[in-house]
């Protein structure tokens, strides 16, 4: 199995060495850059499969370097923002980066981020998978019927189009707009009460109890995001 | 027991006297005896040998009155140039007071001490403008002749025969560092005059036979040596004061000036200046006013007031008092002042009158005991307001309805007679005349009654004294009769106009006192300057009907409107100078005052204690109008008050912002324990775990957990206080969105499970919950902070609710435990920052806070609800009126 090229574009050497000495030789390839314009430069000439980006970078703000790769490649972007960061980090997820990580994070975070992200990329060549599994949840995506456990669940077609968003990019956030966007349609992007009326008669239907939810989590502030083991 | 300890108010009074000299500029007084012994050139002269001391001197005025010599010794001196001022049409040249204080010259020749400005000048007098440049620091020579001295008035006047108008109070003229005599001979003078060196020629004649005359000049120059001597002798005393040798009077006796409100007053005020400074005495001076002053007229008053003020100008201390018994009044004050010596005047006044209302003068004698009493007698025989009759009622209008009633009453009183004549006795006919003239007294004015007294005593003649219809008179008896009733009717219509006139004054008494407590209330009630001035502002407007501003400075002394009634006069840019000059002088300027008399407005500082917090301005409301001199006095009054009020809100503000000093010191403090006591342990149990992780000792697993934990715990400190900060600053804004509380609910579970591991958690959410509108966040951090706290505080095992309900308007969420529960004490001030309770420290003691700064933000409310057993933490969000529709789908 060849090796995964890794590129950490941060300007704190603290932070890139923790994950550079925490990260396995023999499954990374890694490179660092300590600016927007190296890191641009290296997802040019290296073609890295996953990047880690900082928020905090002293040439460009991490929105605008998402924006510029989104422009020409689907590299997997994992963005690393600090407090205070909030509104940006959300910017860079509906520009197109992939999940984000907020300082300080552990290394069991960064691997699972990592994981899923590579996964949704070898997937994406590929056809959808016709069914969905995730822990007692089980979608048929083409009969569209979805169970919790061995007991059958229905779902209005609104209800149904969020599940199936949410699992079509599982273990990974999805943000407020773009689920209003994909389940309701552009308009409808900052009808958030929405989202929070459905999100909740959808966990009442799929989880054991919706005021711990296990399957659909709350990212605060930023989305929701289909637990996956 | 003779004390020669210098008193202390002596010393005081020393002390303020040099701090005031200290900054005060020095005044040089050149005193003669008459004009033309040469203060000016003398003044020039030693102001030319300063020059060449090169002393910074220029001229300010000088009248050299075409004199050669005097003009000639004035060259080379540098001059300011004078201030041309129109009055009538003539172009007249004044002192140029503000030239002078923007040069700021160490010294300034100002001419002619006594003279009088052109009306529309800064000052009445020459010698407040010199008052002023003393105040600012600008010495000062100047020159004045003796019969210009206030209290020499009078008696310069009976040498010479000639009232000078022109005067210096004596009190300014004490103040004068140095006197010089500019003295010559009599004869050398009239020499000097005849050669014409005083006046031109043409006048010389008349000069010498008139004011010249060989004896006034005598007379003029023993007053002159006079007043020096004394003003050394003065000198001397100071020195002996300042030295502490004694006290200059043993037991500080006193002489005091009683005023009456008669012509007399000036008069006796400076006779009694002249005593007090012979016997070396402390002056006080008293006006009694009787609470039957219905009788006074306001002239009388504006009198009192004027005999008043000049005492005042002589510094001699003034006290106004109210009794029945006036002098029962004086004697008791002048018990109280330890006086010795009452002067007072005795006007001359018709014997019968003497006779009928007593003389205060005699009763003052008859009762003074060991008090000596100086009598000054009213020798003017001939002064034009004797003559006058007294006024009965000087302030009633004749209506010419008055007459109507009169005439009414009369004729009534004719029909109500021709009913009963033929049947009862004559007497009761008289007595319904005199009725009928009572009512109409009682109704009408004084002219009316008196003519209801005459048409009654007519009809009574015309239609019943036999023969009837007839004026003439068959019985001689009758005679008498006529005369009592018109006499009857005469006093019943005065008595009567006067028990009116007290009644009305006592109105007019009532209604300003109460006013005056209105007023006073009004800002006893307010907080803060702003609302203290428009309280007062709106008061004096409602009650006296004057047009206020209230200005207070700025940071660099400049006056700005703080509350205004009406019009914006202090922005006026003619009056603002006066209120700015009122407020920089500590004295009163602008109308009915000798500063800027032409102002519109009257302006009053507003002096508390040391500090002066502003000007207090009013003027009539309709332009042009007069104001009322007895408002000024009331609004003098009322000014204190209003200066007592905005320094104490001054004081209340200033404590209250130390006070928040205070408290931010002793946050920053608990701040810096806390930062450096929370941040350095977590950080000294990393480093060292670290350190031995590098030396390969130790448990690797274990040291890694440590500096894993402490590094989580270092990270929830720095969260909290970064939370804390953006939360304070009062720069965050939620960013409201409609969420769901079940959804923030399970979040924050989400969040502080590794807390909460070992307690067992429920929740008790109903499912008809409504969205929302919160910063989602903010409210899930909350939520986090108080289950983190539960799990923290509590022993494992401990439960944890957390249930939401409606209550009310708002939204109730309740984190709930059944641990041990929290003391009262730690209850009282739990949600205070830096009061961390945990003896393990695991925090800065900044969740609560936090969670109160959240809640704020949100309009809502964060309590402990109940502390034992177990507690209980309610947080309250409001609901929104609208929440929004979503269609199910």
């Amino acid at each position: 199995m060849s090796k995964v090229k890794l590129l950490i574009i941060e300007d704190e050497r603290p932070i890139r060495s923790f994950i550079k000495a925490s990260l396995r030789d023999d499954e990374f390839d890694i490179k660092e850059a300590v600016n927007a314009a190296d890191g641009m430069a290296l997802v040019a000439t290296w073609n890295p499969e996953v990047v880690l980006l900082d928020l905090g970078l002293p040439d460009k703000d991490g929105l605008e370097v998402t924006q510029l790769l989104r422009e020409w490649t689907q590299v997997p972007i994992i963005v690393i923002s600090a407090r205070g960061q909030e509104q940006d980090k959300i910017d860079a997820l509906d520009a197109g980066a992939d999940d984000y990580l907020t300082k300080p994070f552990s290394l069991g975070e960064l691997m699972a981020r990592v994981r899923v992200s590579l996964r949704h990329r070898q997937n994406a060549s590929k056809p959808d998978e016709p069914v969905f599994e995730a822990g007692t949840l089980k979608i048929d995506f083409a009969s569209r019927r979805v169970w919790k456990g061995q007991e059958e669940v229905h779902l209005t077609p609104i209800e149904y189009k969020l599940l199936s968003v949410l699992a079509r990019n599982a273990g990974r956030v999805v943000t407020h707009k773009q689920l209003l966007h994909e389940v309701w349609g552009p308009a409808y992007t900052t009808e958030s009460q929405y989202l929070r009326v459905y999100s909740a008669q959808l966990r009442h239907k799929i989880e054991l109890d919706p005021a711990r939810p296990k399957l659909i989590t709350t990212e605060a502030g930023v989305g929701y995001r289909l637990k996956v083991d | 027991m003779t004390n020669t300890r210098p008193d202390p108010d002596a010393l005081l009074q020393k002390l303020q006297s040099e701090e005031q000299r200290e900054h005060r500029g020095r005044l040089k007084l050149f005193l003669g005896a008459s004009a033309g012994v040469g203060k000016t050139y003398a003044m020039l002269s030693e102001a030319q040998q300063l020059l060449n001391r090169k002393v910074d001197v220029v001229i300010g005025v000088i009248e050299t009155h075409g004199r050669a010599e005097t003009e000639r010794v004035s060259t080379g001196l540098p001059v300011i140039g004078q201030r041309p001022v129109e009055y009538r049409g003539v172009t007249l040249r004044e002192l140029d007071i503000d030239a002078v204080l923007a040069r700021r010259p160490s010294l300034v020749l100002v001419d002619e001490l006594a003279h009088t400005n052109v009306p529309g000048s800064r000052h009445i007098k020459r010698w407040q403008d010199v008052d002023e440049l003393l105040e600012a620091g600008i010495s000062v020579y100047s020159a004045l002749n003796i019969q210009h001295m206030e209290s020499l008035n009078d008696v310069v006047a009976q040498i010479t025969g000639v009232q000078v108008k022109e005067t210096v109070p004596d009190a300014f003229v004490q103040k004068a560092d140095e006197i010089e005599l500019i003295d010559i001979s009599p004869d050398e003078l009239r020499e000097r005059l005849r050669e014409g060196k005083v006046y031109v020629p043409t006048q010389v004649d008349v000069a010498l036979e008139g004011f010249f005359r060989k004896g006034n000049l005598i007379a003029l120059r023993e007053l002159a040596l006079r007043t020096a001597a004394d003003q050394v002798d003065t000198q001397m005393q100071l020195y002996r004061k300042d030295e502490g040798i004694r006290a200059l009077w043993a037991t500080r006796q006193r002489v005091l000036v009683c005023i009456a409100p008669n012509r007399l007053g000036g008069k006796v005020v400076r006779a009694a200046a002249r005593i007090g400074k012979t016997v070396h005495s402390e002056m006080v001076a008293l006006y009694v006013e009787s609470d039957r002053q219905a009788r006074r007229s306001d002239e009388e008053r504006a009198r009192a007031e004027e005999a008043l003020r000049l005492a005042e100008e002589m510094g001699i201390e003034t006290s106004r008092r109210t009794a029945h018994d006036i002098v029962g009044e004086i004697l008791a004050f002048a018990a109280s002042k330890n006086v010795s010596l009452i002067v007072v005047g005795k006007p001359i006044k018709q014997r019968w009158k003497e006779i009928l209302h007593g003389s205060v003068v005699d009763e003052l004698v008859r009762r003074s005991g060991d008090i000596n009493v100086y009598v000054i007698s009213d020798d003017a025989q001939d002064g034009p307001t004797r003559r006058r009759l007294p006024k009965l009622t000087p302030n009633t209008q004749d209506n010419p309805i008055d007459y109507v009633v009169s005439v009414t009453a009369c004729i009534v009183a004719t029909g109500l007679s021709a009913l009963i004549y033929a049947h009862l006795p004559d007497a009761n006919v008289v007595m319904l005349y005199l009725l009928g003239i009572a009512l109409a007294s009682y109704r009408t004015g004084i002219r009316p009654a008196l003519a209801c007294s005459i048409l009654s005593v007519a009809c009574y003649d015309f239609f019943f004294v036999k023969p009837r219809f007839q004026f003439s008179v068959s019985d001689a008896a009758y005679l008498p009769t006529f005369m009592v009733m018109l006499g009857a009717g005469l006093l019943i219509a005065t008595l009567t106009q006067r028990l009116k006139a007290e009644a009305n004054h006592s109105v007019a008494r009532e209604r300003r006192t109460s006013a005056l407590y209105e007023v006073t209330r009004a800002m006893a009630k307010s907080r803060g300057r702003q609302e203290i001035a428009d309280a007062a502002a709106d008061r004096i407007r409602d009650d006296f009907h004057l047009d206020v501003a209230v200005m207070t400075p700025n940071e660099r002394g400049r006056l700005t409107p703080l509350a205004r009634s009406r019009s914006h006069f202090e922005n006026d840019h003619t009056e603002w100078p006066v209120a700015q000059w009122a407020f920089d002088n500590g004295k009163l300027a602008g109308t009915t005052t000798d500063t800027l008399p032409s102002a519109k407005g009257f302006y009053i500082p507003l002096i508390s204690g040391t500090t002066s917090q502003g000007v207090l301005g009013v003027k009539p409301l309709v332009e042009g109008e007069a104001l009322d001199p007895s408002l000024q006095t009331l609004m003098q009054t009322f000014a204190s008050g209003l200066a007592v009020a905005l320094e104490r809100a001054q004081l209340a503000r200033e404590s209250h912002r130390a006070r928040l000093e205070a408290e931010s010191e002793k946050l920053r403090n608990a701040l810096l324990s806390s930062v450096s006591h929370d941040i350095r342990s977590p950080l000294t149990a990393i480093a060292g775990a670290a350190s031995s992780l590098l030396e390969h000792r130790g448990d690797a697993d274990v040291l890694a957990e440590t500096i894993y934990k402490e590094s989580q715990r270092l990270n929830r400190h720095v969260r909290n206080l970064l939370d804390m900060t953006r939360l304070e600053s009062g720069t965050v804004k939620p960013n409201l969105d409609w969420n769901n509380v079940e959804e923030l609910v399970g979040g924050a579970l989400a969040r502080s499970e590794s807390v909460l591991s070992d307690h067992p958690i429920e929740t008790e959410l109903p499912p008809d919950l409504p969205l929302i509108r919160v910063d989602g966040p903010l409210i899930e951090q909350a939520l986090v902070n108080l289950l983190e706290n539960a799990g923290r505080h509590t022993p494992p095992g401990t439960h944890v609710l957390v249930a939401a309900r409606i209550e009310g308007r708002n939204l109730a969420l309740r984190v709930i435990d059944n641990g041990p529960g929290i003391s009262e004490e730690i209850a009282s001030h739990i949600f205070d920052k830096f009061e961390s309770f945990d003896p393990t420290r695991q925090g800065f003691g900044l969740g609560l806070p936090i969670v109160r700064a959240i809640l704020r933000i949100h309009e809502g409310e964060a309590k402990l609800e109940a502390r034992t057993p177990g507690a209980t933490f309610l947080l309250l969000i409001p609901l929104s009126n609208n929440p929004p529709e979503v269609p199910i789908v």
